[in-house]
């Protein structure tokens, strides 16, 4: 009872600090807004706009049915270019992907010499260049396939692949960027929020007047991780139905309540993070060091920037342990494929795992790195 | 220079004037249109009670806060005047309130004085011979190597001074220099000022101060009260106006009626000696050690219940350490404490409650207002609700706080958030209260009220009070003292007693007979440590001062700055090694090579042609496939519950279909909610159908014998032949790292001279600001270029990625990038003015542009809306470029120059609008 209104009251107390502070509010609710939308509406879908370069040395029929094919948004328009000229402008990085038709190749085809055309992709252009290669090969297949069909009374019809895109039909980025930039920025701030209000009441003395009053290391803790969770939570709440279902027009599947509960797990373990961060850092420069060291591979490797798939198996082990990897992913089950508790339960409990270990280390560390400080 | 009537500085009777100056804080009238002369070549003070003025009128005259309204002259000429403030800059210093606020604590004492010297210019024979003089003068000459941080209070404003004196000012402004300062060290501190006024006849000096008995010696004085002037005149003059006997007695009596009758002097109450006295502190051979220094020796010591103990020593001398061992705050290293017969135990809640406790400096929450604060104690100290309120109107009525109830108190002078503090602890009602330094910067007559009501609480309330002062007559209303030195407690009694075995005549003379002798003891050998400025310095000869830039100054801040970042190597360390690590985790850890996807097959068909074709997709190293599925709910299912990333439907009769040449649909059900994985998913799909295509295609063409295809695709992966992600991620993460790394850092080491109260310098030296800014950049690009040297070999080395192009090219494009990136720290730190602030601020505008909008993943020309402007002009796009031409690419200068355009413009532009923004005076 006691201990429950000395959270409160210590709850209140950086609240209110927090208030006073306009510039923290004006990036909090920059971070919310403006940061996620752009971030959501400036990613491309993995092939947009990709420059091509044809050299044409057939200049045949097939040759312009190809250069036809290569057409906005996935791609620019293709230059024709010569076969001089195609180093330089790959070099200078103006051209991811550029195609060599070879003379004769409409006849080699249509004989059944099986001609090759050369695909040169500038493999410096990651996203681009990796899954673009299978598209313009699948293009340039088609094309050809048509043509060969076409030509020939005796070819078999195709066997057409039909792709559906679930719970994302259009594969529209935005939809899932939207939510990895709320995650990113929810575990942005908290860290920040909860680490750095610990620092500056540890540098300006604060701490030491609360530790010889009858407030307890878990208190203190407690009230952080509270009241810096609900502020985060409620820019989240906002961004996810303000910027992201009314702005964005992203549908959201699932039950928007069930991810708050997620969410608030993950702020647990992530407010945790930070007051541990501030335990270790001697001062703020070495607190914004240490968050920079922890943040980056949190956001860079939760499975929200690139696949979990695309990381090498160690990777994706030790990434079990951070918050992130479980709140992207229980993200992504609830809101898109409208998953509920039975399916994301594991990814809860992983989260009030984590969430708690770092809690305990912290606390049982709490007044011994204060004193030392001291 | 437009200078008011008079003409010729030397001629001046005065040196600085004041006309109609008012100044507000929000809705705080600080100064109310306050009209002054400084005499020139005199020593004037200005006393009063504490938020009365006297720090704004300083702040004003030594150029450090902006004029709201009036006239300041100076000098000569108006302090409204940019120009004219760096042209008299080098001849007026400023001290500004606070034990050591304008030193760097991590420098030593030598390097904090240094950093002056060169800020003003002078050369290093000269810097050399003033720094001994005046280590020597002010008895610091012995350790020159010690950190200020370590110092005690008397030597940090006797270092504070040095830094004030190093350039010869002709002005001198010292913002209550003593508060806090012990009797010994306070002594020597006026002793110093009488020697350099000998030295110097013409220079003027402007003191406020709190204690009156220092004003007594001044020339001249101004009595200020609520933003006004309430007298002027020499210290007898302002005595006899009043009649008073003591300048003291003099000032209260000058203060309006409604003031002077709420002073009473302080009575002392003799204490009632009891049968069974309670023991309510003992403490046991405490012993604190840091390392190998003792700062607390065996420190023996029992308070009786409702006693006043007095604790007085030199500063520094564990008087504040022996306090925080009996708050539990800090264990002993040895010896025992009790209060209240119950061991000091950091776990023990209950004794807590029974305590209050006042820290030396201030450490209440500036962000909550003086209510909010004393309510949030009240509550956290479990005082009933009901009684609350009741509480906080007592408290605020005895410290006079009433009227300041719901302002901030970082708004307020020392002496009030010192009586905030007060209040504070006392507001539970504890039993026993430990107060350090409780009265230092408060006013006579708010000191008087309060010892009033320590009296009050003791005698009455049998409250016991264990109290560190530096004043005398607070030392003489104890029931006991102890004179601490050095750790060890020299002589406990009753304050007659002492002062008659020291047989001295006041107990002023007596404390310093007993720190004279133990000081003299330990540094017999250096019996010669009080010279004198007998030795004249040679005359000023700041030559470069006045100029509008210049070098000096800046290697200066940037000296100091990188000394302060070897003293911190944990933060450089980091720097270094955190990116290292960053680059192995970005490094292996990201790349588009998808493998092991899941894919299941709902398979209508069952024929060798449907098994044939999903072995095409289950044979690839990409997709692991699951178990069949039987029925569309199934599909839905799993792939919701996220187990599949890909689902295969095999239509009936698709084999037959097939070899009729029948049109025939396979359908491919792809998991969207990660669009990015989706579309590699659909890409391999696409691939595997056309191969397979292309193969049947062929196999019938044959005559259905050979595995042939119609014409093959040839596929050249350029600069990055076998795929590998290492080659295109490397070079791609070396440039977000050195955003991310060096903006931080460089944002920080403004913000923290901000919130920690040494950017002072800055608006009261002829530093420039654009010197300033560059000066604390430098120290910062270096670091970023070691940082940049580290993962560039590591690159070549461990992560075996190819360097094919030109080095210098790479190296001179990272040279100004990590200006730019410094530069963009430095105008974060424009805006921000905590350094949460500009932690989270500088997070929020360099990761995401660094990660999302500089072509680390997708590139920039593909890039939509704000985010594709964001990325074309953002610096890490341009620099990226450039590390992966000349990493993978194998280009040169010649073919990269128009990546270097857009950061040479970043340069200046981030720079000029940092200079623009940073402000040269407090507002």
């Amino acid at each position: 009872m006691r201990s429950l209104s000395n959270i409160l009251h210590l709850a209140t107390k950086e609240l209110r600090g927090l208030l006073r502070d306009p510039i923290m509010l004006i990036l909090i609710v920059y971070a919310f807004t403006f940061s996620v939308y752009t971030a959501a509406t400036a990613m491309p879908e993995t092939l947009n706009k990709a420059p091509i370069a044809i050299v044409d040395e057939d200049r045949s029929p097939i040759s312009m049915r190809i250069i036809d094919a290569f057409y906005p948004p996935f791609f620019l328009p293709p230059s024709l270019i010569t076969h001089a000229e195609m180093d330089a402008r790959m070099d200078a990085g103006l051209e991811t992907f550029a195609l060599n038709i070879p003379s004769n190749f409409q006849r080699d085809l249509l004989a059944g010499r099986n001609p090759a055309i050369q695909l040169n992709v500038d493999a410096t252009r990651m996203t681009q260049a990796f899954t673009g290669t299978g598209y313009v090969s699948s293009i340039v297949s088609a094309e050809a396939q048509e043509f060969a069909a076409g030509y020939r009374q005796d070819a078999e019809p195709g066997v057409a692949l039909v792709g559906r895109a679930r719970f994302n039909p259009e594969l529209d980025p935005a939809w899932f960027g939207s939510i990895v930039q709320v995650i990113n920025n929810v575990t942005m701030l908290s860290i920040i929020l909860t680490g750095a209000a610990l620092i500056r009441e540890r540098e300006h003395g604060t701490i030491e007047h609360l530790l010889v009053m009858p407030v307890t290391p878990f208190q203190i803790m407690t009230s952080k991780i509270l009241s810096m969770g609900l502020v985060v939570l409620l820019a989240a709440s906002f961004s996810l139905a303000f910027v992201v279902q009314h702005l964005m027009e992203v549908p959201i599947l699932g039950s928007i309540g069930l991810f708050l509960t997620g969410t608030a797990l993950h702020l647990f373990a992530t407010t945790a993070i930070g007051i541990f961060l501030a335990t270790i850092a001697r001062s703020m420069p070495q607190f914004g060091m240490l968050l920079i060291l922890v943040l980056l591979p949190l956001q860079m490797l939760s499975g929200g920037s690139t696949p979990r798939e695309s990381m090498p198996e160690v990777v994706q082990f030790i990434m079990l342990g951070a918050p992130t990897t479980h709140f992207v992913m229980l993200a992504q089950a609830i809101l898109f494929r409208g998953a509920g508790l039975t399916v994301v339960w594991p990814q809860f409990m992983a989260l009030g795992l984590i969430g708690g270990a770092l809690f305990a280390y912290t606390l049982s560390h709490f007044r011994r790195a204060i004193g030392t400080f001291a | 220079m437009s200078g008011p009537s008079t003409s010729g500085e030397g001629a001046a009777a005065w040196i600085a004037a004041v006309e109609d100056v008012s100044l507000t804080y929000g809705r705080v009238r600080a100064l109310d249109s306050v009209s002054l002369e400084v005499p020139s070549g005199q020593m004037v003070g200005l006393i009063g009670p504490d938020g009365v003025g006297k720090s704004s009128l300083l702040a004003l005259i030594s150029g450090a806060r902006e004029i709201q309204r009036g006239r300041v002259t100076v000098l000569g000429g108006d302090m409204a005047d940019a120009e004219h403030r760096r042209q008299v800059g080098p001849r007026i210093a400023y001290m500004p309130q606070g034990l050591g606020k304008n030193l760097y604590p991590t420098l030593s004492v030598y390097e904090n004085v240094d950093f002056f010297g060169r800020l003003f210019g002078h050369s290093k024979a000269e810097r050399e011979k003033r720094i001994a003089l005046l280590l020597e003068a002010t008895g610091l000459a012995p350790f020159p190597d010690r950190p200020a941080a370590k110092l005690s209070g008397g030597m940090k404003q006797k270092l504070s001074l040095c830094c004030a004196l190093i350039h010869d000012p002709d002005l001198l402004i010292l913002d209550e220099p003593t508060t806090g300062v012990d009797p010994l060290s306070r002594r020597q501190f006026w002793e110093l000022i009488a020697q350099l006024r000998e030295r110097r006849p013409g220079m003027s000096i402007v003191v406020a101060t709190a204690y009156m008995e220092e004003a007594a010696r001044f020339d001249w004085l101004f009595a200020m009260d609520e933003g006004r002037i309430l007298a002027r005149g020499s210290p007898a003059s302002i005595r006899d106006q009043s009649k008073a006997t003591s300048l003291e007695a003099a000032f209260i009596a000058l203060l309006p009626e409604g003031k002077r009758r709420a002073h009473k002097p302080v009575e002392i109450i003799p204490r009632a000696e009891a049968e069974n006295e309670v023991i309510a502190i003992e403490a046991q051979g405490l012993t604190k050690r840091f390392g190998n220094f003792t700062a607390v020796d065996r420190v023996t010591f029992r308070i009786r219940r409702g006693e006043i103990f007095g604790f007085l020593g030199s500063n520094g001398c564990g008087k504040t350490t022996t306090m925080k061992i009996l708050t539990g705050l800090m264990p002993a290293t040895e010896g025992e404490a009790w209060l209240f017969g119950k061991r000091v135990d950091a776990q023990d809640i209950e004794t807590r409650r029974r305590v209050g406790y006042m820290t030396q400096s201030f450490s209440l929450y500036s962000e909550l207002s003086v209510r909010q604060n004393l309510e949030l104690h009240a509550r956290l100290f479990h005082v009933p609700a009901e009684r609350i309120p009741e509480r906080v109107r007592l408290v605020a009525e005895r410290f006079e706080l009433t009227d300041i109830l719901d302002a901030l108190p970082n708004r307020l002078p020392l002496g009030l958030r010192q009586r905030l503090s007060l209040a504070v602890a006392l507001i539970h009602e504890p039993e026993l209260l430990i107060l350090d330094e409780p009265t230092s910067g408060v006013d006579p007559i708010a000191r008087d009220a309060f010892w009033r009501s320590l009296i009050e609480l003791s005698r009455r309330d049998g409250v016991t009070i264990f109290v560190s002062t530096h004043f005398m007559n607070e030392a003489e209303r104890c029931d006991r003292i102890s004179l601490m030195h050095a750790g060890k407690v020299l002589v406990s009694g009753t304050p007659a007693a002492l002062q008659e075995a020291s047989s001295t005549d006041t107990l002023e003379n007596a404390f310093v007979h007993y720190l004279q002798k133990a000081v003299d003891e330990e540094n017999r050998e250096e019996a010669e440590a009080t010279a004198s400025f007998d030795t004249a310095p040679t005359p000023a000869s700041a030559s470069s001062t006045s100029r509008s830039f210049d070098l000096r100054r800046l290697f200066s801040y940037a000296r100091r700055e990188s000394l302060e970042l070897c003293r911190d190597p944990i933060r450089a360390t980091l720097a270094v090694l955190g990116s290292v690590l960053l680059l192995f985790i970005m490094g292996y850890g990201i790349s588009m090579d998808v493998e092991d996807l899941t894919f299941a097959v709902l398979d209508r068909d069952q024929t060798t042609t449907s098994r044939d074709y999903v072995l095409g997709i289950s044979g690839s190293r990409y997709f692991i496939e699951r178990p069949p599925l039987q029925s569309y709910e199934e599909l839905d299912a799993r792939m919701r519950s996220g187990e599949l990333s890909l689902a295969i439907e095999i239509p009936p009769d698709f084999g037959r279909d097939v070899a009729r040449g029948r049109a025939t649909e396979i359908g491919a059900w792809i998991d969207g909610a990660m669009p990015q994985r989706a579309e590699t998913v659909r890409g391999y799909v696409q691939g595997m159908h056309a191969h397979w295509l292309n193969q049947r295609l062929a196999q019938s063409q044959a005559g259905g014998g050979g595995a042939g295809s119609l014409f093959t695709i040839e596929t050249r992966y350029r600069y990055n032949p076998n795929l590998e992600s290492l080659v295109s991620i490397v070079p791609a993460v070396i440039p977000v790292l050195l955003m991310l790394i060096p903006a931080m850092l460089a944002a920080l080491s403004v913000v923290r001279e901000k919130e920690l109260g040494s950017i002072v310098n800055l608006y009261v030296t002829p530093v420039t600001r654009l010197e300033f800014l560059i000066g604390k950049q430098l120290p910062y690009i270096a670091l970023a270029m070691l940082n940049f040297l580290t993962l560039w070999i590591l690159a070549v080395t461990l992560f075996d990625v190819p360097m094919t192009g030109s080095f210098l090219t790479l190296l001179a494009a990272t040279l100004i990038y990590v200006t730019a990136t410094t530069a963009l720290g430095l105008l974060i730190s424009t805006f921000m003015r905590s350094q949460i602030a500009a932690l989270f601020g500088t997070s929020i505008l360099t990761i995401l542009p660094a990660v999302q909008f500089s072509g680390l993943l997708d590139p920039v020309s593909s890039l939509e809306g704000a985010g594709a402007m964001i990325g074309a002009i953002y610096p890490t796009t341009h620099h990226l470029t450039i590390a992966r031409g000349t990493f993978a690419k194998g280009l040169s200068f010649a073919d990269l120059q128009a990546s270097f355009v857009p950061l040479l413009i970043a340069v200046p532009v981030l720079i000029g609008l940092s200079v623009l923004l940073l402000r040269k005076q407090e507002r």
